[in-house]
C-alpha cells in the first residue's frame, strides 16, 4: 500500500465504531422515508385517474414544483420520486457531509488528528478513511434502497435508477465536503461551505423548475441536487446521467488530496490574520460574548436568506406563464381562486420554507449552549459575577434576534424579489411590507422548536443535541410531507407550524401565534430554571 | 473572618462512582493552601462545588462567609478561578479573552495586566484557536492574576508551563501572599507545593488523608539518611529503620524522627565519611500515602 495511505483501514474502522449509532440512524431515516413514502402513495391513489389529478396539480403549482422538483410521468413510482427524490437526496447529502467533516478537519480542529498522526499513519490516510466511510454509507443507502423500495411496490429498474440518483448524490458531495474540509481551519466554517453549496444547489434546481418553460430550466442541470430529478428514474431513466456525480465525485477527491498534500497540519488555505490584543469596550459579559460568538454564523446565515428568497419571489412572478398551457388548467386556477390566490399559495410556502430553516438556526444558536457547556467554556463564564440564567438567556435572545432577523431577511428579499419583477402590477412596498408581515408570523412557531431545545438543555443536558435536532427533523417532516401522506390531525397539529395562518392571502388571527408565543417562553422558562438547578458538565 | 474556605464531609456521587466522600478542606484567609492528590482523587469536583458549579450531595461548605451554590453570583465577584483544563473560544485572541474574564470578574488593573502579559511573554494578538495548551494556561493565569479578586482558585496551574514560566508563577504567588490574598492551588506537581504553600491538604479517592503545615506533617514522618561509612555496620536490630540498603560501604535508609538520636550514635560509632539527612520530599511523603498500607502502619 502507499505510504501515504498507511493505516487507513484502522482509521475507518475507528470512524465506523464512532459512528456506529448516528451512520444506522440516517441510513434508517432516510430509506424508511422513502420506501413509507413509496408504499402510502400507492393506497392513496390507487387509479391511474387520481394520479394524474395530483399530477395535474403538481404541474401547475409552482409552489410544489419549487419544493419538490419536476414530475415526470404517472406511475406511483413517479410520484415517489418527485415527492421525495431530491429531499432524500438532500439527506444522504447532510450525512455525507457530516461523516467528511466530522473525521477530517474536526478532528483536525480539536487536536486528535495530530495524536494519529504520530502513529504509523500515512498524511493522507485520515482523508482517504473520511471518504471510505462516507462512500461506504452511500453505497449501503443505494443497495438498501434497491432491495426495499421494489417491496413497496415499485419496479425493479425504476427502483434501482432512484436507489442510485439518491446515493450518486450523496457521492458528488463526499467530494465537495472533502475539499471544503481542507479549505478552512474550523470545522463550522467547512460544515458553512457545504451547506452553502447544498442551498445553492436546492436554489438551482428549484428555480430552474418552477421558472416555467421560458425560464431558466437548464440551472437544473447545473448542480448535483438537480440531476437526482433529470435523471427520469420511472419514466425512461437518462442512466447516462449517473456520470455527472460520479465525476464529481473523483474531481473532488482529487481536489482534496492535492490540497491535502501540499499545506501544514492544521492550517487551513488561508492563513489565520492577527486580531485585536485588547477586547473592545462592548465585549463585557455574556450578552455581549454570546453575540460575538455568533454573529458571523448569522450573517451567513442572512446573507444565505436574502439570495435564496429574492431569487424565489422573483420566480413567482413565472406562475403566469403557465396560465396559458391549457384550458383544464385555467378552470382548476379559477377554482382555487385565481391566479393571485396561487401566487399567494406560493409565497405562504416560500415562508414556510423560510420559517423551518429559520427554526434550524434557532435551534443551532440554542444548543450552543451545550457545545459551551461540554467544551469546558461555560466555566469561566459561570465563575464570573454573572449567573448560570444570564448566561442562558444571551444564547436564547441571540437564537430570538437571530431567528427574527432571518425571517425579516426573507419577507423583505420574498417581497423585493416579487415586487420587481412583476413590472408593476404590483407595488413594491406593499409586497415588501406584505411579506415582511408573512415571514414574520413564522417567528412564534419557530421560537416554540427553540424553546424545546432550551428545555431539553436544561431538563436532559447529555440528549440536548439529539432532542433539539430530532424535534425539528420531525417537524420539517410533518409541515413538508404530512399533507400529501394524509396524516390524521392530530399528527399534522404537533408541528407548531401547521397552526401558523397561511400568509399572504389567508385570513390574519392573532390567537394561535399568541398561543404559540406563550408555549415558546414557557418552554424556555422551564430550560432556564432547570438550568438553575442542575450540575455544569 | 478566620478561614476563606471551610468544607466538612463533603459528598458528591456521579451515578455509580463516588467521587467525593467525606472531604475536609479548610483554607485560612491569607495564605497559600496546596490541594494535592492523584489524578481522579477529587480535587476538580471539589473545586467545582466550591465554584457552585456542582451541587452537594452531603456536608457542609462555606466559601468566603457564604454558600457556594446559592450566592454563587455575588461570592464569584471576589474570587478568580483558572480551570485545569483551559479551553478558550478559538475565534478570539488571548488580548480579548483576558479582557472578558476580567470584566466577567468586575473589572482589572490595566497596568497590571499589561505587566503580566510582559512577565509571561505572551503574544495577546493572536487567536486561542493558534495558542499552545502552555499559552491557553497563560491566559487564565494572566487574567486571574490581574484581578482584585481576594481569592484566587487555581486548579493545577502550572500543568503545560515550562520552568522559566513557573518560576515567574512563584514570583506572582508569592507576590499575592504578600498583598495578603488567599490560594487554593491544587496540583499534583509536588514541588510547587513545596515551594509555595504554607499548608497542604492531601487527598485520596474523595477523603481528606492529611492536612496541616509541611513541617507538622514532617513530624509525623521519617528522616532519609545517605551515608559513606569506614567500617562495617550492623542495623538490622535497630528499631525504626526501614528500607536499608547497605552497597558496600555506601548507606541509604529511612530513620523515624523518634529514633535519630540512636541511629546517629551507631553511625559515629561506626565512623562516618560523608552524610547526608534530609527531610522527606511530598513525592515520598505521596508514595507512603498511596501505597497499599494505611497511613497509621507507617507510623512508630
Amino acid at each position: 500500500m502507499n505510504r501515504a495511505l498507511a493505516g487507513t483501514r484502522d482509521l475507518v474502522k475507528l470512524a465506523l465504531r464512532r459512528d456506529r449509532i448516528m451512520l444506522p440512524a440516517w441510513i434508517y431515516v432516510i430509506t424508511i422515508g422513502v420506501t413509507s413514502t413509496a408504499y402510502t402513495f400507492g393506497k392513496l391513489y390507487k387509479t391511474p385517474a387520481e394520479r394524474l389529478a395530483l399530477v395535474a396539480s403538481g404541474e401547475s403549482n409552482p409552489a410544489l414544483l419549487f419544493l419538490y422538483g419536476r414530475l415526470s410521468g404517472t406511475s406511483v413510482g413517479s410520484l415517489t420520486a418527485w415527492r421525495y427524490g431530491v429531499w432524500a437526496a438532500l439527506f444522504a447529502v447532510l450525512m455525507t457531509a457530516f461523516i467528511v467533516i466530522r473525521h477530517t478537519r474536526a478532528d483536525e480542529e480539536a487536536g486528535r488528528l495530530e495524536l494519529i498522526g504520530s502513529a504509523r499513519v500515512g498524511r493522507q490516510a485520515p482523508l482517504a478513511a473520511a471518504l471510505l466511510a462516507a462512500t461506504l454509507a452511500n453505497v449501503v443507502l443505494t443497495v438498501l434502497l434497491c432491495a426495499v423500495l421494489p417491496l413497496a411496490g415499485l419496479p425493479a429498474a425504476g427502483s434501482a435508477a432512484l436507489a442510485l440518483a439518491i446515493g450518486t448524490c450523496g457521492l458528488a458531495f463526499t467530494g465537495i465536503s472533502a475539499v471544503a474540509a481542507q479549505l478552512t481551519t474550523g470545522a463550522r466554517a467547512a460544515r458553512g461551505i457545504v451547506f452553502a453549496v447544498l442551498g445553492l444547489s436546492f436554489l438551482a434546481r428549484a428555480v430552474g423548475d418552477s421558472a416555467g418553460t421560458s425560464g431558466p430550466s437548464w440551472l437544473t442541470w447545473a448542480l448535483p441536487l438537480g440531476w437526482t430529478e433529470v435523471l427520469r428514474p420511472f419514466d425512461e431513466p437518462r442512466w447516462w446521467v449517473l456520470v455527472l456525480p460520479v465525476a464529481a465525485f473523483f474531481a473532488g477527491t482529487w481536489c482534496a488530496f492535492a490540497l491535502a498534500a501540499r499545506r501544514d497540519h492544521g492550517a487551513g488555505l488561508l492563513p489565520d490574520r492577527p486580531g485585536r490584543p485588547e477586547a473592545s469596550r462592548a465585549l463585557r459579559g455574556p450578552r455581549s460574548l454570546a453575540w460575538r460568538l455568533q454573529w458571523q454564523s448569522l450573517l451567513g446565515w442572512a446573507a444565505g436568506f436574502a439570495f435564496i428568497f429574492a431569487v424565489c419571489g422573483a420566480a413567482a412572478q413565472g406562475i403566469g406563464s403557465l396560465l396559458g398551457t391549457s384550458g383544464a388548467l385555467r378552470n382548476e386556477f379559477a377554482r382555487l381562486g385565481g391566479q393571485s390566490a396561487i401566487v399567494n399559495a406560493y409565497l405562504a410556502a416560500l415562508m414556510l420554507l423560510a420559517g423551518l430553516i429559520a427554526a434550524a438556526f434557532a435551534v443551532s444558536a440554542v444548543l450552543r449552549l451545550r457545545a459551551e457547556e461540554t467544551a469546558g467554556r461555560a466555566d469561566p463564564l459561570l465563575s464570573g459575577v454573572h449567573g448560570r440564567v444570564q448566561w442562558g438567556l444571551s444564547h436564547l435572545l441571540v437564537a430570538l434576534a437571530g431567528t427574527a432577523a432571518l425571517l425579516a431577511v426573507a419577507g423583505v428579499a420574498t417581497g423585493l424579489g416579487y415586487g420587481l419583477r412583476s413590472n408593476g402590477a404590483v407595488t413594491v412596498g406593499g409586497e415588501v411590507a406584505r411579506m415582511l408581515g408573512a415571514g414574520l408570523a413564522e417567528l412564534p412557531a419557530a421560537m416554540v422548536i427553540a424553546g424545546v431545545a432550551a428545555a431539553a438543555f436544561g431538563l436532559l443536558p447529555d440528549a440536548s443535541v439529539a432532542v433539539g435536532w430530532t424535534v425539528l427533523g420531525l417537524v420539517v417532516a410533518i409541515s413538508i410531507f404530512g399533507q400529501s401522506l394524509q396524516l390524521s390531525h392530530w399528527v399534522l397539529d404537533i408541528s407548531p407550524f401547521t397552526h401558523v395562518p397561511r400568509l399572504p392571502g389567508g385570513s390574519v388571527s392573532a390567537q394561535p401565534l399568541l398561543w404559540l408565543s406563550v408555549a415558546a417562553l414557557a418552554l424556555a422558562v422551564v430550560g432556564l430554571a432547570a438550568l438553575r438547578r442542575r450540575d455544569i458538565a | 473572618m478566620a478561614n476563606a474556605i471551610e468544607a466538612s464531609g463533603l459528598r458528591k456521587q456521579f451515578g455509580p462512582t463516588k467521587a467525593l466522600d467525606g472531604l475536609d478542606l479548610t483554607v485560612r484567609s491569607g495564605e497559600v493552601h496546596a490541594f494535592l492528590g492523584p489524578n481522579g482523587a477529587g480535587k476538580t469536583t471539589t473545586i467545582r462545588i466550591l465554584l457552585g458549579l456542582l451541587r452537594k450531595d452531603g456536608g457542609e461548605v462555606t466559601l468566603l462567609g457564604g454558600d457556594p451554590w446559592r450566592d454563587a453570583t455575588t461570592l464569584h465577584g471576589r474570587l478568580a478561578y483558572v480551570p485545569g483544563d483551559v479551553t478558550l473560544w478559538p475565534g478570539l485572541t488571548g488580548g480579548e479573552i483576558i479582557d472578558l474574564l476580567a470584566r466577567l470578574r468586575g473589572g482589572s488593573d490595566d497596568k497590571r495586566r499589561q505587566d503580566l502579559i510582559e512577565r509571561f511573554d505572551l503574544d495577546p494578538a493572536k487567536k486561542a484557536r493558534a495558542y499552545s495548551k502552555g499559552n491557553r494556561q497563560k491566559v487564565a493565569l494572566i487574567a486571574a492574576l490581574a484581578s482584585d479578586a481576594e481569592l484566587l482558585v487555581l486548579d493545577e496551574p502550572t500543568a503545560g508551563l515550562d520552568p522559566l514560566m513557573e518560576a515567574t508563577f512563584r514570583d506572582c504567588i508569592n507576590a499575592e501572599r504578600r498583598d495578603g490574598r488567599t490560594v487554593l492551588l491544587s496540583s499534583h506537581i509536588l514541588a510547587e507545593a513545596e515551594a509555595l504553600a504554607d499548608r497542604v491538604t492531601i487527598i485520596r479517592a474523595g477523603a481528606t488523608i492529611e492536612t496541616g503545615t509541611l513541617a507538622e506533617m514532617r513530624h509525623l514522618t521519617r528522616t532519609t539518611i545517605d551515608a559513606e561509612l569506614s567500617g562495617p555496620l550492623s542495623l538490622s536490630d535497630v528499631p525504626g529503620v526501614h528500607d536499608a540498603v547497605l552497597d558496600g560501604a555506601r548507606l541509604r535508609c529511612e530513620v523515624d524522627n523518634a529514633v535519630l538520636t540512636d541511629v546517629l550514635r551507631v553511625l559515629s560509632a561506626t565512623g562516618v565519611r560523608t552524610l547526608t539527612c534530609r527531610p522527606p520530599t511530598l513525592e515520598e511523603l505521596f508514595l507512603r500515602h498511596y501505597s497499599e498500607r494505611p497511613v497509621a502502619a507507617a507510623q512508630p
